[in-house]
């Protein structure tokens, strides 16, 4: 099943990012084709030989197997959560393959060629530019081609695997390893053993839980001491495979001084089943370091009745473990049809900061459950939540966010905005805020409204001749627009594209 | 997995069947003995809370659900009692039993007002479409056992009609005598079309009180409510308020609350009628490790509604200030105006403030807002007053009653603000710094 909505050839350049989001407003989700590749798959369902299986597949140490073991014997033990503002049917986990690999990457291409034609054409749609195209495609040698005036370095995922990371020599050099975590557990077990589940225990909940026993791959950063990453580093995350679920892990590691900026992306074809997508994203900041992680979610949300689309259930923290380290989240949530997400700081070392920007946009039927949590711990930490919420259609959105500062968080700050928008009559818009303080030099302000798309601005638009749904796109820009800002220059621009495409039809 | 929950379920409702038993409600008419089976098996179904609850996230009701009060020491006071200087109508409950003998004859225009135990004891009454049928509309999405319980075994408390409006406030005084009472009050005012009519409620009820109060306001009826917990230092309660609002209906309530080991106060609002109007308001200070918990949900399920929960606590200590607020807007609850705000203010290290202001919203075209602030004084505001001559403790206490004040903008006459304000004032300057 290919779907051909999308005919635009992907050109040569950085444009390219401007090109597709000009293009994109006024389309549907683009990204539902799916690529007939052919793959190979695990037995269906999940069991200790499952995970077994997919530990010897990455060819993996012992000690990480039983890592894996250890997990999923907890899991074994636990509940799914039944908290959040979201309804679907219950999910059938022995009905999914929990690790599927294209065939074509058993042994390596050598030359472009020799590249599955397939999968060379899904990179193309999904707008990776061709020199990185070489290199995704799992190309030798492509590393070789020199950089452009402003890279990206990009690992990317598909399904169950990494079928490429690129530019690897460059950051090399600057002594950043950017590798897929299957290649890390392998080649830097010293950095995997005393980080992974440092933030994100195995244990922490049903979700997480289960990624630490069946995650398949992911990306592994670490930067060292001092160093400014040369370039954004960046995973693009696809699903291709029916009735497969994705659990990729990323761990993220700044030493001390360090500083680096991460993109993510994600999306899968449109289907008819919900597919399952259970990721777990571990940041370790130590002092003086920064991570910017930015998130463009754009999962296939389901049709316009709500049928299929992925259910998002992620398990994001940043642990500020040095004094004076600081964490910034961005996520442009537009996609899946259930999400469940709250990436969360942990202010542990005094004069640590945490960021969390975030636009989520539901349209048709889908339900997002998203926040944040700032967990003051150290001494004059600072917290900053924006977080914008529109809804259109059927959709429910919820902001769930907690804001905690502890005893020995003296003089620590949290500045809360949430936002909410409704676009028209029949969705919903919710915001359930936990605030606990426990000492009296911190300071926590927290505002909220929920308001309607102001029709005298509306009219002010339209009377200007602009057309009411593009009217109605530049409204809500402006009012996402805080959140936008916050991106890299890269996702500013299909973030706006995004905004456009989820409202698409709303008035009314 | 299902087996744990079931297991942690029976032990729950295990300990409220502990508690009661069919042959422990109290006697009554038919009418009432009906409503109390009910309410009894609806809390075996329920259970009582655990501090796994969600709901009970920021307080443990342990205390509250356990078989046996703690016994609670009275607090020997000069003070004379709230609202002495006001003309009303008292009634007076000792440990939670109404004395006829101190109170006035229940004769006013416009106002029917019966004991409970003199309208439960008849085999037929108008509150029987009533009396805990607002208890039972509460208990979704969130159980509220306690409120159940109540209205199973509560024998004591007011049944009122309201027929026009009434001249003089009615006034529950209650006083305690007894260091081990455990409580039950249940009072029920039915404001008809027109009505409008004044609650007061102050004085220590009891070791422990659990009290529900059903207010069902009518088209255009107004009530009014301040109430004064009392400031004995041990005394433990749980209490309730219920209400349903018709057309461009008025309801009011404001709470003071002082000191206090335990104080749970959970306000229960539905506007069903256009154009209707609800407040809820309170103050609380605590100096001690005492612990006020307000929770507030309302709903709006009518047009052109409007929703105003304002709260502010002053803690130290060890004092625990929770607000839990909710605003619900149904799908075609257009034009809404929903206002929320939860303010604390820290005044020592050794004090917290936890707060969970929710919305969920379902209709378009309407207004919420809802703010949450928590900090300590205002360093720059206390310089500026220490400029102008003012000393620091006096400055401090200023500071603090400015912080309240808004709180009790809420109330709408003046001699009752002036009362609540008056009791304020004195707890600051009792428990300056």
């Amino acid at each position: 099943m290919t779907e051909s909505a999308d005919k635009v050839q992907v050109k040569e350049g950085v444009d390219q990012d401007t090109v597709d989001a000009v293009q994109s407003v006024g389309e549907k989700y683009k990204y539902g084709f799916s690529t007939d590749i052919e793959m190979d798959f695990a037995p269906l369902g999940v069991n200790e030989d499952i995970v077994r299986l997919i530990s010897a597949k990455n060819e993996e140490p012992e000690w990480m197997t039983e890592w894996r073991l250890a997990a999923f014997r907890r899991w074994q033990q636990m509940e799914e959560p039944d908290w959040a503002m979201v309804n679907y049917p219950e999910i059938d986990f022995q009905d999914i393959y929990y690790y599927a690999k294209p065939k074509s990457m058993n042994i390596k291409p050598k030359s472009l060629d020799d590249v599955d034609p397939e999968l060379l054409k899904t990179y193309a749609k999904l707008g990776i530019p061709l020199k990185e195209q070489m290199i995704l495609a799992g190309v030798e040698g492509a590393d070789g081609v020199p950089a452009e005036a402003r890279n990206v370095a990009v690992d990317a995922v598909f399904d169950s695997v990494s079928v490429g990371t690129t530019f690897k020599k460059e950051l090399a050099k600057a002594g950043v390893i950017f590798c897929p975590i299957s290649e890390a557990i392998r080649e830097h077990p010293e950095l995997v053993k005393k980080y992974l589940g440092s933030v994100v225990p195995q244990s922490d909940n049903f979700y997480a839980t289960l990624n630490s026993a069946v995650f398949s791959d992911g990306s592994f950063v670490y930067i060292p001491p001092g160093v400014r990453c040369p370039m954004e580093l960046s995973t693009y995350f696809r699903i291709n495979a029916e009735n497969t679920g994705q659990f990729e892990r990323t761990l993220i590691i700044a030493d001390k001084g360090s500083h680096v900026s991460y993109l993510e992306g994600c999306t899968a074809p449109k289907r008819d089943e919900n597919q399952l997508h259970a990721a777990v994203v571990e940041l370790v900041i130590l002092e003086d370091a920064e991570v910017k992680y930015s998130t463009v979610q754009n999962w296939y949300p389901g049709d316009e009745d709500g049928k299929g689309g992925i259910y998002n259930f992620v398990t994001k923290r940043a642990d500020c473990r040095g004094d004076r380290s600081k964490v910034m989240w961005t996520q442009v949530e537009t996609g899946s049809a259930v999400t469940w997400k709250y990436p969360s700081c942990i202010l542990r070392g005094d004069d640590s900061s945490g960021e969390f920007y975030s636009i989520a946009i539901a349209n048709n039927y889908q339900q997002a459950d998203t926040g944040t949590k700032m967990v003051h711990l150290g001494k004059n930490t600072k917290s900053r939540i924006v977080s914008k919420g529109i809804s259109a259609g059927r959709a429910q959105n919820t902001y769930r966010g907690l804001v905690s500062m502890h005893p020995k968080a003296k003089n620590s700050r949290n500045y809360t905005q949430c936002d909410s928008l409704l676009i028209g009559d029949k969705c919903g818009a919710h915001t359930v805020p936990y605030i606990e303080v426990k000492n009296n030099s911190s300071r926590v302000e927290h505002e909220a409204t929920t308001s309607k798309v102001d029709d005298d601005q509306l009219f002010y638009c339209r009377q200007r001749g602009i057309p009411e749904e593009a009217a109605l796109a530049l409204i809500v820009n402006g009012f996402a627009k805080e959140v936008l800002q916050a991106l890299p220059m890269e996702f500013a621009m299909e973030a706006q594209a995004l905004v456009a495409i989820s409202l698409e039809g709303s008035v009314g | 997995m299902a087996l744990a929950r079931k297991a942690l379920f029976e032990a729950k409702t295990a300990d409220a069947v502990a508690r009661v038993g069919i042959a422990d409600l109290p006697r009554g008419g038919k009418w009432i003995s009906e409503i109390r089976q009910t309410a009894l098996m609806r809390l075996h179904a329920q259970g009582m809370p655990g501090r796994r609850d969600e709901y009970w996230k920021f307080t443990r009701p342990d205390d509250l659900a356990s078989r046996d009060s703690i016994p609670a020491k009275l607090l020997v006071t000069d003070e004379k009692p709230m609202f002495t200087d006001i003309d009303r109508l008292r009634l007076v409950f000792v440990d939670g039993v109404f004395d006829a003998e101190q109170s006035d004859p229940l004769v006013e225009e416009n106002l029917e007002i019966e004991t409970l135990a003199e309208a439960g004891a008849r085999d037929i009454h108008w509150a029987r479409d009533l009396y805990g049928v607002l208890v039972q509309r509460g208990q979704s999405p969130v159980d509220r056992p306690f409120a159940t319980l109540n209205t199973a075994i509560a024998a004591e408390g007011v049944v009122i009609r309201v027929t026009g409006k009434v001249a003089r406030p009615v006034s529950l005084h209650y006083k305690r005598k007894n260091a081990h009472s455990d409580a039950w009050l249940h009072n029920l005012i039915k404001v008809e079309i027109g009505g409008d009519v004044t609650l007061l409620e102050n004085g220590p009820a009891a070791a422990r009180i659990n009290t529900v109060l059903e207010v069902d306001v009518a088209d255009g009826g107004a009530f009014h409510h301040v109430r004064a917990q009392g400031r004995d230092h041990e005394r433990r309660a749980t209490t309730h308020i219920f209400a349903r609002l018709g057309t461009e209906s008025t309801f009011k309530s404001f709470t003071l609350t002082v000191n206090g080991a335990l104080t749970r106060n959970e306000c229960v609002i539905e506007l069903l009628g256009d154009d209707a109007h609800a407040t809820v308001a309170g103050a609380s200070v605590g100096d001690g490790v005492f612990h006020q918990d307000d929770t507030v949900f309302i709903t709006h399920d009518a047009i052109n509604c409007e929703s105003r929960q304002v709260f502010k606590k002053v803690l130290r200590n060890g004092a625990t200030g929770v607000f839990q607020g909710k605003i619900l807007v149904k799908a075609g609850a257009q034009k809404t105006d929903g206002y929320q705000i939860s303010q604390g203010l820290l005044l020592d290290d050794d004090s917290q403030f936890l707060a969970k202001p929710e919305l969920e919203i379902y209709a378009d075209d309407v207004a919420c807002s809802h703010g949450s602030t928590v900090g300590a004084i205002d360093e720059n505001a206390l310089f500026y007053l220490m400029s102008r001559g003012i000393p620091r403790a006096l400055a401090q206490n200023m500071l603090v009653l400015s912080f309240l004040a808004a709180a009790l903008e809420e109330i709408e006459a003046d001699p009752l603000r002036d009362d609540i304000r008056d009791r304020l004032e004195r707890w600051v300057e009792r428990h300056h710094a």
